[in-house]
C-alpha cells in the first residue's frame, strides 16, 4: 500500500524532494559533494579550472547565452556578460573570493571573540560585565548599517568587508566561549593546574581553550553560510568587494539591468550562491548534531 | 515591572550612544573629516562652511559635544547630493515608503509561516512537515536580493503580471514584499512549529480534548494562543531583519525608501545622509526591541521577576 502510494507520486513532487534533501542531511554526502565540486575545487584551482580570463573579455562576444539556450556555444558554457567576459570563469573566481572573505572574517572575528570570551569567563567580575555589554551592543548593530557607514567613510575594499563581518561576528564567539569557559573553569583539573603553578595565561591557553575547539568549529561552520550571504549582499549593494573583482554579489548586480535581454547574467551567479549556502547550512547542521548538539539554539 | 522597563530603556540608549560614537569617530579617525564629509568635487568655500558648521576647528571633545547636541536635535547637516535638503528631512520623507514595504513583508511572512508552522507541528513527520523544513532551509539559503531579481524576471518580465520597479499602487508592492518577507517566513515557521510542538504536549491540551472541543478549536484557539508567544518575542529580530533587508530589496526594485536612499548616499559619498539614515534606523530598531521586551515581560511574568 505504502509503495503504491509513493509510486504514484512523481519524483519531482516537493515532499519527495524534501525527503531526499533530508536524507542527505543525515548523511551529508550531497552537501559535501556540492561543496567540494562547486566551491572548494574551483576556488583552490581557479587558474587551472577556469576556461577564460575572468577580467578580460571581447566585446564582439558580449551577452552570449549559456550552452543550453538558443545561440549558446560550448566555448562559453554559462554565457558571457555585457563586457564579453566568460561567466563560468568569473563564477569560479567568485567562489575563491567568497571563501577567502568568509575564512578571513571568521579567523579574525573568531580569534578576537574567543580571546575576549575566555578572558571574560575566566576572570569574571567587572571585566566580564564590560565585555558582555560590548557583546550585546555588537550583536544589536545590523551588519549592513555598519558596512554602509564604514564604506562611506573609508571606501569599499576587500579589507573593509572583512572588518565589517569580523566586527559583527566576534560577539557570537565571545558569548559562546564565555559560556563554555564558565563550566570548564569549575572543573578539578583547572584547580590542580593552578596548584601546580600554572599562570593564568597558561591555564587559559593550554587547559581551557582545547575544551572549546569543538564548539567553536561547529559555530564557525554554522556561520559560513550566512557570512557568504552577507558578503554577497554587501557586494551587490556596491559596498562590498569593489569592481572589477568577480564577486558573486557584484555579478548579480551587473545583471540586474540586463534582466530583460540577458537573464543568465544575474540568475546563474545567484544559483551559485544558493547552492553554496544551502550545502554549507546542511553540512553545518550535520556537524552540530554530531559534534555539539547543545548548540541547537544558535 | 517599571524597573525592568527602565533598565531595558537605558540599555537601548546605551546602544544608540555607542553607534553614534562609531559614526562620530569614523568620520574623524580616518584622516581629515572634511574629506569624508564632503565629496571629491567640493571647493574650498564648501570646506570652510562645513568646518564651521561642525566646529571642526575646535578640540575633539568640544566637537563631540557639538555633534551630540546637533544629533539630539536631529540635525545631521545638509545633503551634498540632494541640494537644498537637510539629511534628516530626506530620511523622514523616505521613511514611510520603507515602513509600508516592511509592514507588507511582515504581513506576508505571518500569513504564510504561521499556518504552515502550525500544520507542520500537528502533522509531524509527514510530507507536509518535510516540505516545511525544505521551505525553511531555502529561506535561509536564498540571497534575498537575488530572489527579488528572480521574481522580477518571472512575474514582471516573462508573465507581465506586475510592474518591474518603482512605487505606485498595491501591484508595485507585491514582488518586493514577497522578496523581503521570504527570509522571515523560514524563521517564523520554524519557531511556530517548535513552540506548537511543545504546547501540543502539555496537559491542558489533553483537558480541552477530554472536554470534547472540536480538534480545530483545540489547535487554532487554545494551542496557537499559547504557542504564539515565542514567535512574538522574535518580532524584534524580525523587525530589524526587515529594515536591514529593505536596503537590498529597495535597490533591486528601485523602491524609493530609506534603504535606497542610504545606498545612493553611500555611492555619492554623502556622509551626512548616511549618518542620518543609520541613526534613524537604529532608533526604529531599538524602539521595536524595547516594545517587544516590555510586551514579553507583560505576557510572561517569569521574565520580569528575573
Amino acid at each position: 500500500m505504502a509503495t503504491a502510494v509513493s509510486q504514484s507520486v512523481p519524483w519531482y513532487s516537493p515532499p519527495k524532494i524534501a525527503r531526499v534533501v533530508f536524507q542527505a542531511k543525515r548523511y551529508p554526502v550531497l552537501p559535501v559533494a556540492i561543496l567540494v565540486f562547486f566551491l572548494v575545487i574551483p576556488a583552490v584551482f581557479a587558474p587551472l579550472v577556469a576556461p577564460h580570463d575572468p577580467l578580460k573579455g571581447s566585446l564582439s562576444k558580449r551577452l552570449k547565452p549559456p550552452v543550453w539556450a538558443e545561440g549558446g556555444s560550448i566555448e562559453y558554457p554559462l554565457g558571457t556578460d555585457k563586457m564579453g567576459r566568460d561567466l563560468l570563469s568569473r563564477m569560479i573566481y567568485g567562489a575563491r573570493i567568497s571563501l577567502l572573505v568568509s575564512f578571513m572574517a571568521i579567523f579574525v572575528g573568531g580569534s578576537i571573540g574567543t580571546t575576549l570570551g575566555v578572558i571574560s569567563g575566566y576572570f569574571g567580575g567587572k571585566l566580564d560585565a564590560l565585555i558582555m555589554r560590548l557583546v550585546d551592543i555588537a550583536l544589536s548593530i545590523p551588519a549592513i548599517f555598519l558596512a554602509l557607514v564604514l564604506v562611506s567613510a573609508i571606501g569599499p575594499s576587500f579589507g573593509t568587508v572583512i572588518t565589517v563581518i569580523a566586527l559583527i561576528q566576534w560577539a557570537r564567539y565571545a558569548r559562546q566561549a564565555r559560556a563554555e569557559t564558565l563550566t570548564v573553569r569549575e572543573q578539578d583539573f583547572i584547580a590542580r593546574a593552578r596548584v601546580a603553578g600554572a599562570s593564568h595565561v597558561r591555564i587559559m591557553v593550554r587547559y581551557i581553550f582545547p575544551n572549546l575547539v569543538n564548539t567553536l568549529v561547529v559555530l564557525a561552520t554554522l556561520q559560513v553560510g550566512s557570512i557568504i550571504l552577507l558578503e554577497s549582499t554587501l557586494s551587490f549593494l556596491g559596498v562590498g568587494i569593489p569592481r572589477p573583482t568577480p564577486a558573486w554579489g557584484v555579478m548579480v548586480a551587473d545583471g540586474r539591468e540586463l534582466i530583460v535581454t540577458a537573464w543568465w547574467v544575474s540568475m546563474l551567479p545567484g544559483v551559485g550562491i544558493m547552492l553554496t549556502v544551502l550545502s554549507l547550512n546542511l553540512f553545518g547542521d550535520w556537524l552540530r548534531d554530531h559534534l555539539d548538539p547543545k548548540l541547537k539554539h544558535v | 515591572m517599571q524597573r525592568y522597563i527602565l533598565r531595558r530603556f537605558l540599555h537601548s540608549l546605551l546602544a544608540i550612544w555607542v553607534l553614534s560614537m562609531i559614526v562620530f569617530s569614523l568620520a574623524r579617525v580616518t584622516g581629515n573629516p572634511l574629506d569624508v564629509l564632503l565629496p571629491l568635487e567640493a571647493g574650498p568655500e564648501e570646506y570652510e562652511r562645513v568646518a564651521k558648521h561642525w566646529g571642526l576647528d575646535k578640540p575633539l571633545y568640544t566637537q563631540y559635544l557639538i555633534f551630540m547636541g546637533k544629533a539630539l536635535r536631529g540635525d545631521f547637516g545638509t545633503s551634498w547630493k540632494w541640494q537644498g535638503h537637510t539629511a534628516m528631512s530626506l530620511v523622514v520623507d523616505r521613511l514611510p515608503a520603507t515602513l509600508q514595504l516592511a509592514g507588507l513583508a511582515l504581513l506576508i511572512s505571518i500569513v504564510i509561516s504561521v499556518p504552515i508552522g502550525v500544520m507542520a507541528a500537528v502533522m509531524k513527520d509527514t510530507p507536509l512537515d518535510s516540505l516545511s523544513k525544505l521551505i525553511a532551509l531555502l529561506g535561509q539559503s536564498l540571497p534575498s536580493f537575488w530572489l527579488g531579481i528572480v521574481l522580477m524576471w518571472v512575474f514582471a518580465v516573462q508573465l507581465g503580471w506586475f510592474p518591474t520597479s518603482g512605487r505606485g499602487g498595491l501591484s508595485y508592492m507585491v514582488l518586493p514584499g514577497i522578496a523581503l518577507g521570504w527570509f522571515q517566513v523560514a524563521a517564523l515557521m520554524r519557531l511556530t512549529r517548535s513552540s506548537m510542538l511543545e504546547v501540543l504536549d502539555s496537559e491542558f491540551v489533553k483537558l480541552t480534548r477530554i472536554k470534547g472541543l472540536p480538534e480545530w478549536k483545540v489547535i487554532w484557539k487554545h494551542c496557537l494562543r499559547n504557542a504564539a508567544i515565542v514567535p512574538l518575542t522574535y518580532f524584534g529580530v524580525t523587525a530589524s531583519a526587515l529594515l536591514t533587508g529593505s536596503v537590498a530589496i529597495e535597490s533591486v526594485f528601485a523602491w524609493p525608501g530609506t534603504g535606497l536612499l542610504a545606498v545612493d548616499a553611500v555611492r555619492a559619498r554623502d556622509f551626512q545622509v548616511v549618518q542620518a539614515v543609520i541613526i534613524v534606523f537604529a532608533g526604529v530598531f531599538i524602539f521595536t526591541n524595547l516594545v517587544v521586551d516590555v510586551l514579553y515581560a507583560y505576557l510572561d511574568p517569569r521574565i520580569r521577576y528575573q
